[in-house]
């Protein structure tokens, strides 16, 4: 061990060890992560159990255009991110701060268009609470659908921005030069958050957006 | 040939110039050098002030709520001030107390040490959820010095979300953010079990004190996050209505304790976990022997952990959920009970034939067995659905947590305190006086505690303010008993300040025990090793450890 | 209720006593269990006590024979105990007898609202006859709150929102504690008062006291008349809304095609909130009484509809 490499922290024997260990916390993160929305989707399933026809209607209210649109814009982001977490492996270091920054811009695409989402909700008044009251009939129970809307819609947004908070560091550290072909696990382990965060959206996309619809 | 010896017990350092000149404790005297540290032991060092900071506090309600239960009537305070009093009891002593206290401090010092690892996997993480820690204690403290918090450490709802006119938020924000000390504590032990053993350092090699903390880190990691995100809901119900546990929309207030004792119950296993991994080290360490059925007690913590996930119902049997859900949750509570009676078992076999003797660090973990023992076959009272219905919500289970939470953890973490202080401070305490308050400890506790099982069975509900007549008598026994747990618990707190300064030198390895940690010096180096150790053989090798010694002192005869 | 220092609450059904039974069981099996841990500690503690510094014991790695005598022994004698106790909850849980007699509950910080079908209303006082089942059906007003009879061993959260049950048959009169026993608030401690279990002749001359001379039953269809009900639940063809007489305990067709029961949980969301389960051939037309009533004034149309016949 003559040669440290500048990115290796002093406890570890060596980069490899490094890697596995960043990789298999952000793994148990990832976990801990699913039990964070599994509280929501737990509270949505017992709910959608027991007021069907409420959620329904609720979800009639939701923009499909807006939140496919969206759907594709992450799918999007998924795919820059690989591309970057590809060229962060390969040294490429240009490609590499292109791909963050492309994958900045449609998470900042997406927060945009849910941003458009939330304030039609406002006007409608199907903000949960004293504000909630829909023009149409509908049953008191289409409020816990909303409220869960926004707290799952919500959560998965603020998981987003601080994402795309790292991806501005990501993009700082690499145009230092930190990243090489030798060492990138920042840039690998992050893309695992991006991905993650992508597929609770893929499943809150049909569950609040879809039912009812076939 | 050798015959096998143990080193003559060398408590304290014989040669002056054997005290080890660097270490962690002397590396830095400034703030910055202790606030701004990644050095595991450091971090440690700096959970247990907090911690014992946060004891402190947590017991200074409690004695208001003894106080107040000597007489029937209300003489002291007001209800709306007890009701705060248990509240900030119960929220200060599960949250920023027993959750932290053995994987924060004995954990966080011990579990690079004892797999001979430089330090946790990720070290700024691990300061990171000192602060978060400390982030949210200063909320929580903010709930108690704004006026205090009436909900009791359940919030359940509608009380918490709609009725009480308490800090509740402020309150549910601390316990929010502190719950992801809890997190990434978790998830640094176990990324740090799994990818930094020292060479040799199998799984089946691991001190069982690892094991336990493994197991407490996959339910800190599952649990925790279920109920930050349930807390997040409460929040948003008492802030904006969105009506989620609000029955007049259709909002189901036991959709709550649902959620909320998915994740508590677990979290009691995070109370318990460590405290029966200490056990397990210094049972051993005080008889020199082996573990009895090692794999046994090893997995017996998973098993724990896993089960803790199925069991949560039992805390609804009365809430009018299905009869054939009670039954099933009565069931797999039978379960859990199962790999706890196997590790007392265990180690109460482990002294068969060994060679026990009493300094404090045993006396706590002989205490411990006992008082576990009772909690956890009032454990089974509970999970029996005929008498827990009448038992449930009254001093029954209050004295069955106690015995768990303060008899079984409390006193694990003082057995470890006194165990493994000669490696955090490189001082011994005094050995009389320890012995003494672990004593008065063990009497002051069962004093407290036991009438509370008379008590409940007799119907008394918990977080009663006033109560009827016939229950003073045990009432004033448990307020005495807990004057003497209260003397018990500030006797080790002044010698260990002593030790400090006016302690003797401790040996690296004054109780002749096993583990890596025992290997290097007292107090240990920055890097924890001088060399990275190569480890041979078994945990526990009490055999093989006396070979050794006897080939060492033959060598020095030479 | 003057009693001295006791051990062991009263006794006054007879699920108490076989609640007791199992209990002292478990405080059999508990005793023998830490007394065999405490007794073999303390002979290993004392026999294999530290002679001299440099002992070294015989090392014993585990047996497997006793590690599956103490999982295989423990768990057989934890099934026992689930079954018993499982069996005794099934009884005392599942549906009361036919003939118990109907008592109205509802918890309210902090007190309890008690409503005999005769119409003796009461306070923080439950007045029944000794020998004779009793249902309660229970509900509150805002925040959970928890029905609690030591000396019966019974005990049953009151959640908003919904009706919860719980029945007894006292078998002993004399004056007994009840208790609010989920935490309810600051008053929580005096969420507190007596049951009182009358001989059956005691208990008809005190509920002839009735100071109203008005029946439960009677008091639900002012209720119902003053909410204008009768307007579209008419006993006429063709009425607005479906017929009521009858109703209670039959079987109803949903719009959706669903049937149900229409028992209390059902009556209760069809009044507070109409549009959850349509009847069959009927328009959404009834509007919400959510807030125009509170759960005493609920009980007792409750008792009304459980009338018509």
């Amino acid at each position: 061990m003559s040669e440290h490499h500048p990115a290796l922290a002093h406890h570890f024997e060596d980069l490899d060890q490094q890697f596995e260990a960043a990789g298999l916390g952000m793994w148990a993160f990832l976990v801990q992560e699913i039990l964070f929305f599994g509280g929501l989707f737990a509270a949505y399933l017992v709910y959608r159990m027991s007021y069907p026809e409420a959620f329904i209607q609720g979800s009639h209210y939701l923009d499909i255009t807006l939140g496919g649109v969206n759907t594709a814009i992450l799918i999007c982001s998924s795919l820059t991110m690989a591309l970057a977490v590809f060229y962060g492996q390969q040294g490429n270091r240009r490609q590499l701060i292109l791909f963050l920054f492309l994958t900045i811009v449609l998470g900042a695409a997406f927060l945009g268009i849910k941003a458009v989402e939330y304030t039609h909700k406002y006007h409608e008044h199907l903000i949960p609470g004293p504000m909630f009251h829909p023009e149409e009939a509908h049953p008191p129970q289409m409020q816990i659908f909303f409220a869960l809307y926004f707290a799952m819609t919500g959560m998965h947004a603020l998981h987003m921005v601080i994402g795309i908070g790292i991806l501005v560091f990501l993009i700082y550290q690499a145009r230092q030069g930190r990243y090489s072909v030798e060492y990138n696990s920042p840039i690998e382990i992050f893309g695992l958050y991006w991905h993650f965060v992508d597929i609770v959206w893929i499943f809150l996309f049909p569950l609040l957006y879809l039912i009812g619809r076939h | 040939m050798a015959t096998a010896v143990f080193r003559p017990f060398e408590h304290q350092i014989a040669d002056p110039d054997e005290v080890p000149k660097k270490h962690y404790l002397n590396a830095g005297f400034s703030a910055k050098s202790w606030l701004l540290t990644v050095d595991h032991k450091r971090i440690a060092i700096l959970y247990l002030i907090t911690v014992t900071l946060f004891f402190l506090i947590g017991g200074l309600f409690a004695v208001f709520v003894r106080l107040e239960l000597m007489t029937p009537a209300a003489d002291l305070m007001q209800s709306e001030t007890y009701n705060k009093m248990f509240t900030m009891h119960g929220i200060m002593m599960v949250f920023f107390f027993l959750i932290p206290a053995i994987p924060a401090i004995l954990g966080n010092f011990l579990v690079p040490l004892m797999i001979g690892a430089r330090d946790l996997a990720f070290p700024r993480i691990n300061l990171l959820s000192w602060y978060i820690y400390m982030i949210g204690g200063v909320f929580t403290f903010a709930a108690v010095l704004f006026g205090g918090v009436d909900t009791g450490w359940t919030f359940y709802t509608p009380y918490s979300s709609t009725y009480s006119n308490t800090n509740v938020i402020l309150a549910a924000v601390g316990i929010f953010i502190t719950g992801f000390s809890s997190i990434l504590t978790g998830l640094n032990f176990i990324v740090t079990i799994h990818k930094m053993r020292a060479p040799g350092m199998t799984w089946f090699r691991m001190p069982l004190f690892i094991w336990a903390h493994y197991a407490t880190s996959l339910i800190q990691v599952l649990g925790t996050p279920v109920v930050a995100i349930t807390i997040v809901l409460v929040g948003l119900e008492r802030l904006f209505h969105i009506g989620i546990f609000d029955p007049a929309v259709g909002g189901d207030p036991l959709l709550f304790q649902h959620l909320f004792w998915f994740y508590s119950h677990p979290a009691v296993y995070i109370m318990v976990l460590p405290a029966m991994g200490v056990m397990s080290e210094l049972i051993t360490c005080f008889s020199r022997k082996k573990i009895f059925g090692y794999e046994f007690v090893a997995f017996s913590s998973l098993a724990i952990a896993v089960i803790s996930f199925l069991v949560w119902g039992h805390h609804m049997f009365t809430t009018g959920q299905s009869i054939y859900a009670g039954m099933v949750f009565s069931f797999l509570s039978f379960l859990v009970a199962i790999p706890s009676a196997i590790k007392v078992f265990n180690w109460t076999a482990t002294l068969y034939k060994g060679s026990v003797s009493y300094q404090a660090p045993m006396l706590y973990a002989i205490g411990f067995i006992g008082l576990f023992t009772v909690g956890g076959l009032t454990g089974m009272f509970l999970s029996t659905l005929a008498v827990d219905v009448h038992v449930h919500d009254t001093y029954f289970i209050v004295a069955h947590f106690h015995y768990i939470m303060v008899g079984g953890t409390i006193m694990a973490y003082l057995g470890g305190l006194h165990f493994w202080w000669p490696k955090i401070t490189g001082r011994l305490y005094p050995e009389g006086w320890s012995r003494f308050a672990a004593l008065v400890v063990f009497v002051g506790f069962n004093l407290t505690f036991f009438p509370q099982f008379v008590l409940g069975y007799l119907g008394m509900p918990r977080r009663y303010h006033v109560y009827p007549e016939e229950f003073q008598v045990l009432n004033v026994l448990s307020s005495a008993g807990a004057t003497i747990l209260g003397v018990g618990y500030l006797i080790p707190l002044i010698y260990f300040i002593w030790s400090l300064k006016s302690g003797p030198r401790a040996s690296a390895n004054p109780w002749s025990a096993t583990g890596l940690e025992w290997q290097t010096t007292s107090p240990p180096p920055t890097h924890n090793f001088d060399k990275t150790p190569v480890v041979t053989g078994d945990a526990y090798d009490y055999a093989k450890f006396a070979r050794e010694n006897a080939k060492a002192e033959e060598a020095t005869l030479v | 209720m003057d009693k001295g220092f006791q051990l062991l609450p009263e006794q006054a059904t007879r699920l108490a006593v076989e609640v007791d039974l199992l209990y002292y069981f478990l405080v059999g099996l508990s005793l023998f269990f830490s007394l065999l841990i405490f007794f073999l500690i303390y002979v290993f503690a004392v026999r294999y006590r530290r002679r001299s510094e440099d002992e070294a014991p015989m090392q014993i790695p585990g047996l497997l024979k006793l590690e599956l005598a103490w999982t295989v022994i423990p768990f057989i004698l934890v099934v026992i105990v689930f079954w018993w106790g499982a069996s005794l909850y099934f009884k005392a849980y599942s549906a009361p007898p036919k003939d118990a007699m109907e008592i109205y509950v509802v918890g309210k910080q902090w007190m309890w609202y008690v409503q005999h079908p005769s119409g003796q209303r009461e306070i923080n006082q439950l007045h029944v006859p000794v020998g004779q089942a009793v249902k309660l059906t229970m509900a509150t007003e805002d925040v959970i709150h928890s029905f609690y009879i030591p000396a019966f061993r019974i005990k049953k959260d009151v959640v908003p929102g919904r009706y919860t049950h719980l029945w007894f048959e006292a078998t002993k009169t004399g004056v007994y504690h009840l208790f609010c026993a989920e935490y309810c608030g600051t008053k929580h401690s005096e969420m507190i008062g007596s049951v009182v279990v009358m001989e059956p002749a005691e208990f008809e001359k005190w509920l002839s006291g009735s100071e109203s001379g008005e029946t439960l039953a009677s008091a639900g269809e002012k209720k119902f008349n003053q909410l204008g009900c009768g307007t579209c639940h008419a006993r006429v063809p063709g009425a607005r809304g479906p017929a009521l007489v009858g109703l209670f305990g039959s079987s109803v067709k949903l719009a959706d095609g669903r049937t149900v029961v229409a028992d209390e949980a059902y009556l209760r969301e069809s009044i507070l909130n109409p549009g959850a389960k349509l009847v069959a051939g009927y328009n959404p037309l009834m509007p919400t009484f959510q807030g125009q009533i509170n759960e005493a004034g609920l009980l007792q149309i409750m008792a009304y509809l459980k009338t018509l016949k």
